[in-house]
């Protein structure tokens, strides 16, 4: 059984693990929801440059004055940092098909086995639209996914074969959740680290029987401090 | 007829004039950010139906060009993402509305490949997805593209910041967005700005879109969201 968690418990916690895996240097861009708070959470000696589709290189946090003309993905305001600089849509989507990024953090509806992708449609009942993230998922280097194990309705969203309709194809390398981490390794997703008091057995039961997993699967672990850009 | 030299500056209201039933119609703008609110209030204001709309998203709800798909005023929507506006995804259920859904790096290249006289492009994006379905897959140098056709509309109305008579623009922040390309791509261009000043006024060195390109200059009004962006 897995245990029931707050939901900001989840959000902070899948956004604290992600906020580990970048190196010094990497120019990541961010998704809506749970990976706009990967950003609190990196390292003081790693300084990665955020870009956003809508045309910030170099974007900052939320700044104490609100001035909607800077505004990022989701919205919200944001700062510039003194490396910024501002470019229009056709330039950030060239960044990003062109591979300049070195990773891109994006929610997901399923992923499964083969590391496919699944996350703008549910045909009949949801039509969000894809936005940028088939094209982020088809030029960055990285494709990291921040998600809950299940859906709100408790069922599975890690799958042997996604059902959905797909964002792009072979194209996740990791995949962040409250419970686990898992990494697609010679094309095939592995389970590589549970949580503290997760078994190898919950995650079978909560994803699909046959999901490969490493020989030794490692703790999940997450930064203890709110670290500030 | 207007002047080729000296670009009429008119009311939102008049402005909104030249888009009729039936014209295919791109708004600039990403999420809040650099929408021409002044102009697609006076179209919401006017009635005007039938539309094609071209813009990247459908806003909220009770915001920008997000009131013209509530209003049943758009007969098409093509965008990247239009999940934030429950209306959108409600009429396209209901069969009200056709939606065409772009992946937003393709988007902007099809207003590319219509405004800048390219026959189409080719990208990566959707390869192996529902997107590539009808489109014809290109093979070059052993990689996969779909052949995106060009993007064109009847008027753009779009947001810049500040403009001289002639009709040259510069942008601010975010703003910028899909704004320069758009204004490449439609037979009428009416520019919302924040200034207007003599031609010769503006650095040649800080202009974005040459004069060229804009027909119509409207002063943005004071509505919450117009001086806001």
């Amino acid at each position: 059984m897995l245990p029931e968690l707050d939901k900001d418990v989840v959000r902070n916690r899948i956004a604290k693990r992600i906020a580990l895996d970048f190196e010094d240097g990497s120019v990541v861009n961010l998704g809506i929801g749970i990976p706009t708070l990967v950003s609190d959470y990196i390292p003081e000696d790693i300084h990665i440059t955020f870009q956003t589709e809508n045309g910030v290189v170099g974007a900052g946090p939320v700044p104490q004055v609100e001035d909607f003309r800077f505004i990022g993905a989701g919205g919200r305001c944001l700062s510039l940092l003194s490396n910024a600089s501002l470019v229009a849509s056709d330039f950030s989507f060239g960044l990003i098909r062109g591979g300049h990024l070195d990773a891109t953090v994006l929610g997901a509806l399923q992923v499964d086995s083969q590391g496919n992708l699944a996350n703008w449609w549910i045909p009949g009942k949801l039509v969000p639209g894809m936005g940028g993230a088939m094209d982020l998922v088809t030029g960055a280097r990285r494709v990291i996914i921040a998600t809950t194990l299940l859906t709100k309705k408790g069922e599975p969203k890690i799958l042997e074969k996604c059902s959905l309709p797909l964002t792009g194809v072979r194209v996740v390398d990791t995949v962040v959740t409250e419970y686990a981490l898992f990494r697609v390794i010679d094309g095939e997703l592995t389970l590589c680290e549970v949580a503290p008091g997760i078994t190898v057995d919950d995650i079978r039961q909560n994803t699909f029987s046959g999901i490969k997993v490493l020989d030794e699967v490692g703790k999940m672990t997450e930064s203890e401090e709110k670290q500030s850009l | 007829m207007p002047s080729k030299m000296i670009k009429p500056v008119m009311s939102a209201e008049e402005a909104a004039n030249h888009v009729v039933n039936g014209s295919s119609v791109m708004v600039g703008g990403f999420n809040y950010g650099g929408v021409p609110y002044s102009l697609v209030d006076a179209l919401v204001e006017a009635g005007t139906s039938d539309l094609e709309l071209i813009a990247n998203d459908t806003l909220y709800e009770g915001v920008g060009h997000g009131k013209l798909v509530q209003t049943g005023q758009v007969r098409k929507v093509i965008a990247s993402h239009v999940g934030l506006n429950k209306s959108t995804g409600r009429l396209f259920n209901e069969g009200k509305l056709d939606l065409e859904l772009v992946p937003q790096g393709t988007f902007v290249e099809r207003i590319r490949a219509g405004g800048f006289g390219l026959g189409g492009i080719l990208t990566p994006t959707g390869v192996g997805t529902v997107h590539e379905e009808g489109k014809q897959v290109i093979e070059t140098m052993g990689k996969k593209y779909i052949l995106e056709l060009p993007l064109k509309a009847d008027v753009a109305l779009i947001r810049a910041y500040r403009a001289d008579r002639f009709g040259n623009l510069t942008y601010f922040g975010t703003n910028r967005n899909f704004n320069p390309l758009m204004a490449t791509a439609a037979d009428i261009v009416i520019a919302e700005v924040d200034s207007i000043c003599e031609t010769g006024g503006l650095n040649p060195n800080e202009i974005v879109t040459p004069g060229i390109l804009v027909d119509y200059l409207v002063l943005k009004g004071d509505s919450y969201y117009a001086t806001r962006t």
